[in-house]
């Protein structure tokens, strides 16, 4: 299949994807009992049955679910996402306000996990392949472990007590300071303070799962036939590791990091939780609980068009790789 | 978030207690330093949970009070005792009829763009806007209002079809908030773009709100009263988990808490340390009470016997002294002790679980045949072990129990419906009788579509006739005796299980003065809180 044709069937199918997520959760968001006017009226203390009525007419929640539907694809396929009668704001002006946040926090955690995470797993494997500080591979492998196995609210609460509390390297919460007033560059910096943590206790969990799949990987890769051939050919042991086994290794690691980012799409609920950051997870969270309709399909719409699009850059990716990784297979074997 | 998450922020009134005259005479003796008011600083606060909106027409949750009136204000405020003060009225007279209310308003006060602020927008904002929108104030005013006009620039006259009482109760921000008339008049309130920069008389003026992150408010410099407020802002910041909350009150960068915003084991431990204030006034107008709510339409509950046994099954001392640390005071009957015309000699329900046993076998039910849910709302940890006391404590006098946790929406919608065995709510009764407890007994509130309602069903003429006789009359003594025999009443009926008046606890940094100064701490403008240097 040539690229053009790969193109367009995976756009084909993420279009039908997207349809599928709007119209299942359309109905499935309306199976929590409650609606978003008893949820305003009950956080009110007060309202009665009179109100509540006039809400519902007002969100258009007296419409048949049918007709709400059609008139929310319509709206969709114009970008018009509706309006959140709950916050007073179209609901995509909501989500383009959080958007920012998830995708700074996300690419952080993601850059940091992958980087160093892979960097581990080499360092590990090398250890393992040259047969000198095997102390070494322990250490990695056993903080990796731990990391692994640590729940990450526990970890972010502890990070905060830790460099916040403690050491007060890194604020505790939000995005920026906000009575500060920065500007330019210091006001980069001052986000980059704030990211630290939570993107760090974020990336601490993949950051360990990287370095395990890149270890295991890469000793997978070290006992092959065409590793044997290179170093007998006189490769250098660092040019061997480098463009014969971690690149060949790579393979599942770009697969996972393609779950990864699906994951980390859809937000970071416990860590924008714990840090106040104001990302989409939260947005996301909160409009469930509030039963904001317009706002939670909104959220799921984008979101899910976010998965898909990295899905299909991991899909690109490992194409891209794959045809590399078997030119330098066939080099090194010939 | 959830829909009692909101009045976990509560407290009771003391009415015109000791520490009233106290603080006034500390304040007098220490003289100059007292009065050394400095202006500056920006006081953190804490959005919890995020409202979604400050536009406190259209919305009156707690957490849009607390933002909300910074930026809009009422005509009156009240103090701790719920006396009437000025705010956006300098005078005002009731006729002796109690039919006619006449307003003298402020000269020279402007919305934050500039424009005058007229009789006419509190003309809109009382006859056309508020009756359209507000979640509880459209109610009284569409069945008490007959008319309100604009008499003069600044002189504004309403008229009710009948007296009303606590309708002097009612022109805080929070309850009748003014809006401006020349951005709301002949738009679609609800999606006028202005919510999204509301613009109102208050000390504050609306700068900015990164949802998810913070909302910021700036000094008004044009602020009607000359030389306020001291502070240059505030920042509400948006911090969803409870223990990051503690950690910022702890680094200083959030000055002040309210009991809502912690776990209560936080609040005590935050409470010792050095140079933090902690009150429990300033809640007095919300004045909310606990309680559990039965379904009286089903068996066994719709039996009286079998709901005071429960009554004696609970002990009311225990739930406060050790579920919840000391928080919150046992409630005594249906009023709590610091709405008006609270009685405490009326039945008690000491706890005693022989006497339930022995209740419940005078009542020839056999109450563990039907097994019931109880369906929790959490507000927290405190309150999930209370759930779990209340359903051991029925458990010993023979019910049979679950517990079924259900989230906000899922909460009220059921309890709408009346579609529960039986539950917990936390209703404000809003100082007043007739304001706030009235709705959650009256037999013509038994109507489905809000939990806030007679949503378990109760129903008795007697008192039903006592609530009406007792909403027209303007005698404070002929109204007390009249409310008092209705709390007799419901004790006897135990028309809902009542738990605890609500304590609503605000934290402070000892360098915010004035922090706490009304019956509304939480609708309050804080145009006169400072920074101590």
């Amino acid at each position: 299949m040539n690229l053009a044709a790969f193109i367009a069937t995976k756009l084909g199918k993420a279009l039908g994807v997207l349809l599928g997520v709007v119209v299942i959760n359309f109905f499935l968001i309306r199976l929590a009992p409650g609606d978003p006017a008893q949820v305003l009226a009950g956080e009110s203390g007060a309202g009665d049955a009179q109100y509540v009525e006039n809400l519902r007419r007002q969100f258009g929640l007296d419409q048949p679910l049918p007709t709400q539907l059609a008139l929310y694809l319509k709206g969709a396929v114009q970008l018009d996402l509706g309006y959140s009668y709950r916050n007073h704001v179209p609901v995509l002006d909501l989500i383009l306000e959080r958007l920012p946040a998830t995708l700074l926090l996300m690419a952080a955690a993601f850059v940091l996990s992958i980087s160093l995470g892979v960097a581990l797993g080499a360092l590990a494997a090398r250890t393992r392949y040259r047969n000198r500080h095997r102390w070494l591979d322990s250490v990695v492998m056993s903080s990796a472990m731990l990391l692994y196995a640590t729940p990450l609210f526990w970890l972010s609460l502890l990070s905060i007590i830790v460099f916040s509390v403690l050491l007060g390297w890194f604020p505790a919460f939000g995005m920026e300071t906000v009575t500060a007033g920065h500007t330019g560059w210091a006001r980069v910096a001052d986000i980059g303070a704030h990211l630290v943590l939570p993107a760090g206790s974020l990336a601490a969990f993949f950051m360990a799962v990287y370095a395990r799949l890149t270890r295991a990987s890469m000793l997978e890769v070290m006992g092959m036939d065409f590793v044997r051939t290179a170093r007998a050919k006189g490769v250098t042991a660092g040019r061997v590791l480098r463009v014969h086994v971690l690149r060949n290794a790579l393979m599942p690691v770009v697969t996972f990091a393609g779950v990864q980012l699906g994951q980390l799409a859809g937000g970071a609920i416990l860590t924008e939780t714990v840090f106040g950051w104001p990302g989409i997870g939260r947005l996301m969270f909160d409009a469930l609980m509030q039963r904001d309709y317009q706002l939670l399909l909104g959220v799921f719409l984008v979101t899910s068009a976010m998965v898909v699009g990295f899905n299909f850059v991991a899909d690109l990716v490992y194409r891209l790789l794959g045809a590399g990784a078997a030119s330098a297979g066939t080099r090194g074997t010939s | 978030m959830n829909a009692i998450d909101t009045f976990r922020d509560c407290t009771p009134r003391r009415r015109m207690r000791p520490w009233f005259a106290a603080a006034a005479l500390s304040a007098l003796l220490a003289g100059p330093a007292a009065l050394a008011q400095t202006r500056g600083g920006t006081l953190g606060l804490i959005a919890s949970p995020e409202p979604p909106s400050m536009v406190l027409a259209m919305n009156s949750l707690v957490a849009a009070q607390y933002m909300g009136s910074k930026v809009f204000q009422g005509l009156l405020t009240y103090d701790g005792s719920m006396k009437p003060r000025p705010e956006l009225a300098k005078s005002w007279k009731v006729s002796p009829d109690g039919l006619t209310y006449t307003f003298e308003l402020q000269e020279g006060v402007k919305w934050h763009d500039g424009k005058p602020f007229t009789a006419a927008d509190a003309e809109f904002s009382i006859g056309k806007m508020l009756p359209a929108v507000h979640v509880r104030t459209r109610v009284v005013l569409n069945n008490y209002m007959a008319s309100v006009k604009a008499t003069g620039p600044l002189t504004l006259e309403i008229r009710l079809k009948s007296p009303f009482a606590p309708f002097i109760s009612m022109f805080e921000a929070g309850t009748m908030p003014m809006m401006p008339k020349h951005l709301y008049d002949g738009t679609d309130y609800a999606t006028n773009p202005v919510n999204q920069k509301p613009v109102g008389t208050g000390p504050f003026v609306f700068k900015e709100w990164k949802r998810g992150a913070y909302a910021r408010l700036d000094r008004n410099p044009d602020y009607w009263k000359k030389g306020l407020p001291y502070l240059d802002g505030i920042v509400f910041y948006v911090i969803p988990d409870t223990a990051s909350r503690a950690v910022a009150f702890e680094k200083g960068e959030v000055h002040m808490l309210k009991g809502g915003d912690l776990e209560v084991s936080d609040m005590r431990r935050l409470q010792k340390m050095p140079g933090v204030d902690y009150t429990t006034k300033g809640w007095e107008l919300f004045s909310p009470q606990y309680h559990v709510q039965l379904n009286h339409r089903k068996p066994p509950f719709d039996n009286v016997k079998v709901r005071q046994a429960i009554q004696h099954a609970l002990d009311r001392d225990f739930i406060v002294n050790t579920i919840f640390e000391g928080l919150n005071r046992p409630a005594t009957g249906p009023f709590t002790a610091t709405t008006l015309f609270h009685d405490k000699a009326i039945p008690q329900y000491p706890f005693d679980l022989n006497k339930a046993r022995a209740l419940i076998r005078e009542s020839g039910v056999d109450v563990g045949k039907t097994p019931v849910k109880l369906m929790t709302v959490t507000l927290g940890g405190n309150y999930d072990r209370l759930f779990e006391y209340i359903k051991q404590m029925m458990e010993q006098v023979g019910f049979k129990v679950t517990l079924e946790a259900a989230d906000a929406g899922t909460w009220a919608s059921k309890v709408s419906n009346w579609d529960f065995d039986l539950t917990t709510n936390l209703p404000y009764q809003f100082g007043d009788p007739a304001l706030g407890v009235q709705r959650l007994y009256i037999t013509r509130n038994i109507t489905k579509g809000s939990p806030f309602g007679n949503n378990q069903g109760y129903s008795n003429p007697k008192a039903d006739a006592l609530w009406d006789q007792a909403g027209v009359e303007l005698d404070p003594a002929k109204r007390a005796r009249l409310y008092s025999e209705l709390q007799t009443i419901l004790a006897m009926d135990v028309a809902n299980n009542w738990l605890f008046d609500s304590d609503m606890p605000t934290l402070s940094r000892s360098t915010v003065r004035n922090a706490v100064t009304s019956a509304h701490s939480l609708t309050d403008s804080l145009d006169t809180v400072y920074f101590q240097k």
